[in-house]
């Protein structure tokens, strides 16, 4: 698992360092200008936060069944991973949206249920920071939990307005913006695993030691 | 004929317009000067904020797999030794 | 054998409850300090100090949002205080029916809550809340089960755990947001000038599926989650 976690980052690391280019060499978009650059970097985080919110439910979901540590590696990676990334498009949006709607930041749905999850998931890194012993079972349960609320999360917020893009916004895009996007995706990404993998490694490692502490006891 | 052609193209666009928010982008080479200053700094501010997240995040991994490796070695030393 | 279990417990916990009155009178005086408390914060300058907007919707919804995770933080703090939560655990019989008790509990306490705190409202705000009685309760009732039902769930859950008073807000408030929204949309639907009665129904129906959906999630994992 560890051997595959240098190649990747120096994919990610490549990608990243060669897409400033490709996104300056981007057409601008005609009612934002400049600031629609954003879309690049703030698109696939926020896309991957909510891909892998789910994957985290769904490990949970696995782990509470299986009861294999493994499984629940992964989704403390996944949940830790959901949160940095959250914390990407939660921080690139509203920058975006200040020049783009003149305001930091509206109650829609879409926009809601992301602030919602975040916060979910920051509270599944505390329970499992602070909650003692056994907190990897409830933490799994909360992951659930956080699952199913979303979407009552999207459609309570439903009734307001959404100033938000239109859904539409992607397939229809142009090849011009579209190669970047996706070119910047990738390396979100590749860096998704990468990191996954890293942070993987390091619950293994704690749980050896956990195992070999129990050993030099006796 | 060109009345009723005129009249349903505009009302098109009205249409088109009244909608909320957009339905796709359009690209375009040139903007005007006075677009350009104002964004920049949100755009590298946007830019920079994801660098740094992932430097921090990728920083403070590296750091734990550090130490529990550090913790795994001393232990295993140890236990190596109390078994002959 | 399981809506025995459900009311041997819910029993218990009222008959304790009837005896000392402990959790009712404090939860309800609670509320009430966090009704004051908010008023002081949205009513609004000079006029006839009325409180701005759908402030009295808000601040209904957050009395019972808090005063409902303090009760439950020490509901189960009593049974962890005299250990029986464990021995509730070894019982014979499915322990979702002692989680399906305990809620009748907590629902039952929150409810005789907003007995008090609703009328309290209405006359410091001037908030005509009976006038569609039916809706109003149909609002206060769901959304207590929902909130509770996510509520005693994971106090259960922290019962045992480390940091637990401050966890269970932490963790409760993001996934109850949706009966929070739903309930104070649908309250300050029906405190309009022109009470917008079919919002409200909408409301209620939304609640109504959360409930639902909660209380069986609730009952299905019960049993995983609920470590020594």
């Amino acid at each position: 698992m560890r051997k595959a976690v240098v190649p990747l980052l120096a994919i990610a690391g490549l990608i990243f360092m060669t897409a400033p280019i490709i996104i300056v060499r981007a057409p601008y978009e005609s009612t934002m200008g400049l600031v629609q650059k954003v879309f690049y970097f703030h698109m696939p985080p926020a896309m991957l936060m909510l891909v892998s919110a789910i994957f985290c439910g769904i490990l949970s979901g696995v782990f509470l069944v299986k009861r294999r540590p493994v499984y629940d590696w992964m989704a403390y990676a996944a949940a830790e991973l959901t949160v940095l990334y959250g914390a990407m498009a939660m921080v690139t949006g509203p920058l975006w949206a200040r020049k783009a709607w003149g305001v930091w930041w509206v109650w829609d749905p879409r926009l809601t249920l992301s602030l919602l999850m975040w916060m979910v998931f920051v509270s599944y890194l505390l329970l499992r920071r602070y909650g003692g012993p056994g907190s990897e079972i409830l933490a799994a349960g909360l992951a659930l939990f956080g699952m199913a609320t979303s979407p009552f999360v999207y459609l309570s917020v439903n009734i307001w307005r959404t100033i938000h893009p239109l859904t539409s916004v992607v397939p229809t895009l142009p090849v011009d913006f579209a190669f970047p996007l996706w070119y910047a995706f990738t390396g979100f990404l590749v860096l998704y695993i990468a990191l996954m993998l890293l942070r993987m490694s390091v619950e293994q490692q704690r749980a050896m030691l956990d195992q070999l502490y129990l050993e030099s006891e006796e | 004929m060109k009345i009723i052609y005129q009249s349903l193209f505009l009302l098109m666009n009205a249409a088109l317009l009244a909608q909320p928010g957009q339905s796709e982008f359009k690209p375009v080479t040139e903007i005007p000067a006075s677009e350009q200053l104002p964004s920049a700094p949100l755009v590298i501010a946007a830019y920079a904020f994801v660098w740094l997240a992932f430097l921090a995040y990728v920083w403070v991994i590296w750091r734990k797999l550090g130490k529990v490796e550090q913790d795994l070695n001393a232990l295993s030393a140890q236990v190596m030794k109390k078994r002959p | 054998m399981f809506w025995r279990i459900v009311w041997i417990v819910a029993r218990k916990d009222l008959a304790i409850e009837a005896r000392s009155r402990e959790l009712i009178n404090t939860t309800i005086f609670f509320a009430l300090s966090c009704v004051v408390v908010f008023s002081v914060s949205f009513v609004g300058e000079g006029g006839d100090g009325r409180a701005i907007g759908d402030a009295a919707a808000g601040i209904l919804w957050v009395a019972i949002a808090f005063s409902g995770t303090l009760a439950l933080g020490r509901t189960f703090e009593r049974e962890r205080y005299g250990d029986t939560l464990r021995a509730l655990l070894m019982a014979p019989g499915s322990r979702a029916a002692i989680y399906v008790g305990k809620l009748v509990g907590i629902v039952a306490l929150l409810i005789a809550t907003e007995i008090i705190v609703v009328p309290l409202i209405a006359l410091l705000f001037q908030a005509k809340l009976f006038e569609h009685m039916l809706l109003t309760s149909a609002l206060l009732v769901f959304g207590t089960v929902g909130f509770a039902t996510v509520g005693t769930l994971f106090a259960a859950m922290l019962a045992r755990a480390r940091s637990r008073d401050v966890l269970l807000p932490i963790l409760l408030y993001p996934v109850t947001i949706p009966v929070m929204i739903a309930g104070v949309r649908g309250t300050s639907a029906l405190l309009a000038v022109e009470p917008q009665l079919d919002m409200a129904r909408l409301w209620v129906m939304l609640l109504l599926a959360f409930d639902v959906v909660f209380v069986t999630l609730a009952l299905w994992t019960f049993e995983s989650l609920m470590t020594e």
